[in-house]
């Protein structure tokens, strides 16, 4: 049992996953999150953008995504997009504020990347921050994993 | 039919706002600005609506959905929607139920498009008790296999809306300007629109359907009627809606580009 237990905690190390999860949502560690489950992963000035696996698995299949114009202002909180999925659009909001400097035009083809590759491929935009202090209002991955779990036990 | 004026003690409030016969692009403009812009609940009733329309969802591709040259032809309206899902063709025959609510309205549902159709089918359910088999299958309100509901959302981070078109009679002739869809219910199984859909009016009168929906919305909140006139649209607000119409121009191109 421990054996497995310091394999399975390797692994995990090894590719980043947080060993805080339950169920079948992935949360990387190296991330911020917001609590309308978007991601953010920051490189120096730049913020890389898009949803967790909770919100793609509730979500269902995303069958178009709403991007943005490059060059657009976003704010911490606000929307910028959406996506599509059960005949539904749902807001994409972003975790920080800046400039967006990049969209990945990848998912105009193939939107389902935001279901099967959350965390890379299903990137949705890359951003230009003005405030790194933001992000100290985001959640870690423990705490993340934490309200993700709150949430889906209440209902 | 009068709401009862018994004060259903903590349930949430929700406006009541009745029309009949109001433009569908006129009713959506209101539903998109009330969702974004105010932070009551609403439960809104359209009864029909007077030119026939066709209204397409958020992402809908003009020429995989609809015959453009009879439509160009004939001048039919075409709009497309900020919700959600798929292409409707609608008139007078039509009656719109929509609920827009802040997240906590409903206790203990979250706000994504599965648990959302989840709760307006129980609401439903308890309009058409006994009637006509009436189930959510594959996200469409149907009576055994016949689909009488098309369905479409839209979620902000702490609101959403649910909106409705029932139909409770249509013109077959104005079917003929949709195509069949290419993402479709597996249990459509391939049938035209005649042989997939069917009309309420076979099991249910029209104020009927009304009033029970609106009895049904008063057990889990507490309904007031809204004055028509207080609803501010137009230029005086600073919202502009996404909700329009398509030009001619943009669907001649969609025929052209095949999309």
């Amino acid at each position: 049992m421990a054996s497995r237990m310091l394999w399975a905690s390797r692994a995990a190390s090894y590719l980043r996953i947080s060993m805080f999860h339950r169920g079948f949502s992935t949360v990387l560690n190296d991330l911020k999150y917001a609590d309308s489950h978007e991601w953010v992963k920051v490189n120096g000035n730049s913020a890389t953008i898009g949803i967790t696996d909770h919100a793609q698995d509730h979500l269902g299949d995303v069958v178009y995504v709403e991007l943005p114009e490059v060059g657009a202002t976003v704010k911490q909180g606000g929307s910028f997009g959406a996506v599509e999925s059960v005949k539904a659009t749902s807001d994409v909001n972003s975790p920080v504020s800046g400039k967006v400097v990049e969209v990945n035009e990848e998912l105009s083809n193939s939107p389902a990347l935001v279901n099967s590759s959350p965390y890379e491929n299903g990137w949705i935009i890359k951003v230009e921050m003005n405030d790194a202090g933001e992000l100290k209002n985001l959640m870690g991955s423990e705490e993340y994993s934490k309200f993700c779990e709150e949430e889906d036990s209440k209902h | 039919m009068p709401i009862p004026q018994t004060r259903n003690i903590g349930l949430p409030m929700m406006n009541l706002l009745r029309f009949k016969g109001l433009p569908i692009l006129q009713q959506l403009h209101i539903e998109e600005q009330l969702l974004r812009t105010s932070s009551e609940n609403w439960c809104i009733i359209n009864d029909g609506t007077n030119d026939p329309t066709i209204v397409m969802g958020v992402s809908g591709k003009p020429a995989e959905l609809l015959e453009i040259e009879s439509v160009l032809r004939d001048q039919v309206p075409v709009i497309r929607r900020f919700t959600g899902g798929g292409t409707v063709i609608v008139d007078c025959g039509t009656i719109f139920a929509t609920f827009i609510c802040n997240k906590e309205a409903v206790p203990d549902l979250q706000p994504y498009p599965r648990p959302i159709m989840s709760w307006s089918s129980l609401l439903y359910g308890k309009v058409f008790q006994g009637i006509g088999d009436f189930h959510l299958r594959e996200n469409d309100y149907v009576f055994g296999n016949h689909k009488f509901g098309g369905n479409a959302q839209s979620i902000t981070k702490s609101r959403w809306i649910h909106h409705t078109s029932f139909l409770w009679d249509f013109d077959v002739r104005n079917m003929t300007y949709l195509k069949l869809p290419k993402r479709a219910p597996e249990y459509r199984s391939a049938r035209g629109h005649l042989d997939f859909i069917c009309c309420m009016k076979d099991y249910m009168p029209r104020s009927t359907f009304i009033n029970k929906t609106v009895e049904a919305t008063g057990t889990q909140f507490s309904l007031r009627s809204y004055p028509l006139e207080a609803i501010e649209t137009g230029s005086e607000t600073e919202f502009y809606p996404s909700t329009r119409f398509l030009t001619d121009e943009e669907l001649e191109a969609a025929a052209a580009a095949g999309q």
